[in-house]
């Protein structure tokens, strides 16, 4: 059934080729388990859950599942989300990635998956939508600059498609790189970072159910300026760790080089946890301010991991995070 | 000096000449060209055109013309020698009084919309915060400047006035670094900045010992 693939060349390969389809229904069952469906369903029960297999979406995604994230949460507006964006790719301020990047090309897309996992090769990004199941989130988003939105991301656990690759024991991490190509990010034309741009993730907190790919927002496919077409959400880090237009996947067995890190270590840690009592030399992190708070409005006080301690807390039990920021 | 006796002799400085020359008989229009940045911020306020972190909008742009009008201030006293244009004078004192008014709003901006004048707040980051206490050392260090702009301080310091005014060099300096140091990774904007203030800084070393 399934095929071993490691493959130099460049042709894609269909990600269902190399499924098992009994992996496929344990995390169904999985998901069922966590009970959190019961709760997570907007409209209509169980039969929600069967229109969502496979191959039906559409880039629409109006069969995702909504989720019980984030349910309750003042939805940031999408002008707002959508026009003040860090995507140096095209442009340093927040308001050149949503004006530098409408011509940006995002179909087709493939995924390169290298290193330490027996499914390695190229992939397709359709193919990888087909197998996954698409869901709804709320998350709240914080921004190292102390500014925070609250999204309803589309796209799927980060852990149910790292699975598929099958990561070998040596894999302890997993790294992310951004696409380069100065031609059509033209942010890159300038060396204002070390592109492309790189970012990973331990594999326990890779495999949290947090972890999130996200392929859209707000219903509606990832707009460019958001990191079109695939990106990675982490809501209990700060933003530039979810690292946008996803080219490259790699397992690895030490610690990945991540760009924002390398440009200054004493600001910017490996794993860079929301965290309001690890104070950053230049922005204070006791407090954000929302995206669309006027004048008036006060700062909202920032909580431990974003206010995931409950989901990721466990990740870094015996850890100093004064240390390990 | 023969540079400068050149420059005047080719048809085009001539015309910048002529312009610099008819500056000082359009000085109500040019004060008020100095509060068109304070109004589109107001009126982008009220009209909600800040985008979605207004107060970061606002805190930055006021920042920015601080240290333009800094940068405009510094370049008066060599326009005028250079075009021997002696008119211009009467804009210095205005132009430093803008940076000075710029700086304020920039400063009380960061107080009133980022801090909401929480005092125990506000020591704590000028004192964590490099970059903060550098801008928080500008503003005090321009302060007995814009108290002593008035004529009648002019004349009471007498000698002591000018070597006084001189901080404007340091204010200068430490304003850019401030900006520096409060960028992420593009470095565009202030290294234009540093090339104008290391121009205007250089001339005047280049005055002195010539």
């Amino acid at each position: 059934m399934s095929i071993i693939i490691k493959t130099a060349d460049k042709s894609a390969i269909r990600l269902s080729e190399i499924t098992a389809e009994s992996d496929y229904l344990d995390r169904r069952n999985f998901i069922k388990q966590t009970g959190l469906f019961a709760t997570a369903l907007w409209a209509g029960g169980s039969s929600r859950l069967a229109s969502a297999s496979a191959a039906d979406y559409g880039r629409d995604f109006n069969h995702r599942i909504k989720t019980a994230y984030g349910q309750g949460e003042e939805l940031t507006s999408y002008k707002d989300a959508t026009t003040y964006n860090n995507f140096y790719e095209f442009g340093t301020s927040k308001k050149d990635p949503v004006e530098n990047a409408q011509q940006f090309v995002t179909d087709p897309w493939s995924i390169t998956v290298e290193g330490e996992a027996n499914k390695t090769g190229t992939f397709h990004l359709e193919d990888i939508l087909k197998q996954a199941q698409i869901e709804e989130r709320i998350y709240r988003f914080r921004c190292v600059e102390a500014w925070s939105m609250v999204v309803p991301w589309v796209g799927f656990s980060l852990a149910d498609m790292l699975k598929r690759f099958e990561p070998t024991s040596n894999a302890k991490y997993v790294s992310f790189e951004t696409l380069y190509d100065p031609q059509r990010m033209p942010g890159q034309k300038r060396r204002v970072l070390d592109w492309p741009y790189k970012d990973g993730l331990r594999m326990d907190e890779a495999m949290n159910p947090l972890s999130f790919m996200a392929v859209g927002l707000y219903g509606r496919d990832m707009p460019n300026q958001n990191g079109a077409p695939i990106r990675l959400v982490v809501p209990w880090k700060y933003g530039f760790k979810s690292i946008k237009s996803i080219v490259k996947i790699s397992f690895t067995e030490h610690e990945p080089p991540c760009t924002w890190n390398r440009v200054s270590p004493r600001e910017y840690g490996f794993y860079s946890n929301v965290n309001p009592d690890v104070d950053h030399p230049r922005w204070s992190q006791k407090s954000e301010r929302k995206l669309g708070a006027n004048f008036w409005d006060p700062k909202t006080d920032t909580q431990l991991f974003n206010g995931y301690a409950e989901q990721v807390a466990h990740l870094y039990k015996d850890m100093d995070l004064q240390k390990y920021f | 000096m023969d540079v400068a006796l050149k420059q005047q002799n080719t048809p085009r400085f001539k015309g910048l000449k002529t312009l610099l020359e008819k500056l000082p008989t359009l000085k109500p229009a040019i004060f008020l060209l100095c509060l068109y940045p304070l109004m589109s911020i107001v009126y982008g306020a009220f009209t909600d055109q800040l985008g979605p972190n207004p107060v970061e909008a606002m805190i930055r742009s006021l920042g920015d013309w601080g240290i333009y009008f800094l940068l405009i201030g510094l370049s008066v006293t060599p326009l005028r020698q250079i075009f021997k244009t002696p008119g211009l004078i009467q804009f210095r004192r205005m132009l430093g009084l803008f940076a000075f008014f710029y700086v304020s709003l920039h400063f009380l901006s960061y107080i009133w919309f980022d801090q909401f004048f929480a005092v125990e707040e506000i020591v704590k980051d000028i004192i964590k915060r490099p970059f903060i206490a550098i801008g928080f050392i500008c503003y005090l260090l321009l302060l007995p400047l814009a108290i002593t702009s008035t004529n009648k301080m002019m004349r009471r310091l007498k000698k002591n006035w000018s070597r006084l005014h001189k901080l404007v060099y340091p204010i200068s300096m430490l304003a850019l670094l401030h900006y520096f140091m409060m960028t992420r990774a593009d470095y565009l904007v202030p290294v234009i900045l540093l090339v104008i203030l290391s121009l205007l800084l250089g001339y005047r070393v280049y005055k002195k010992y010539q």
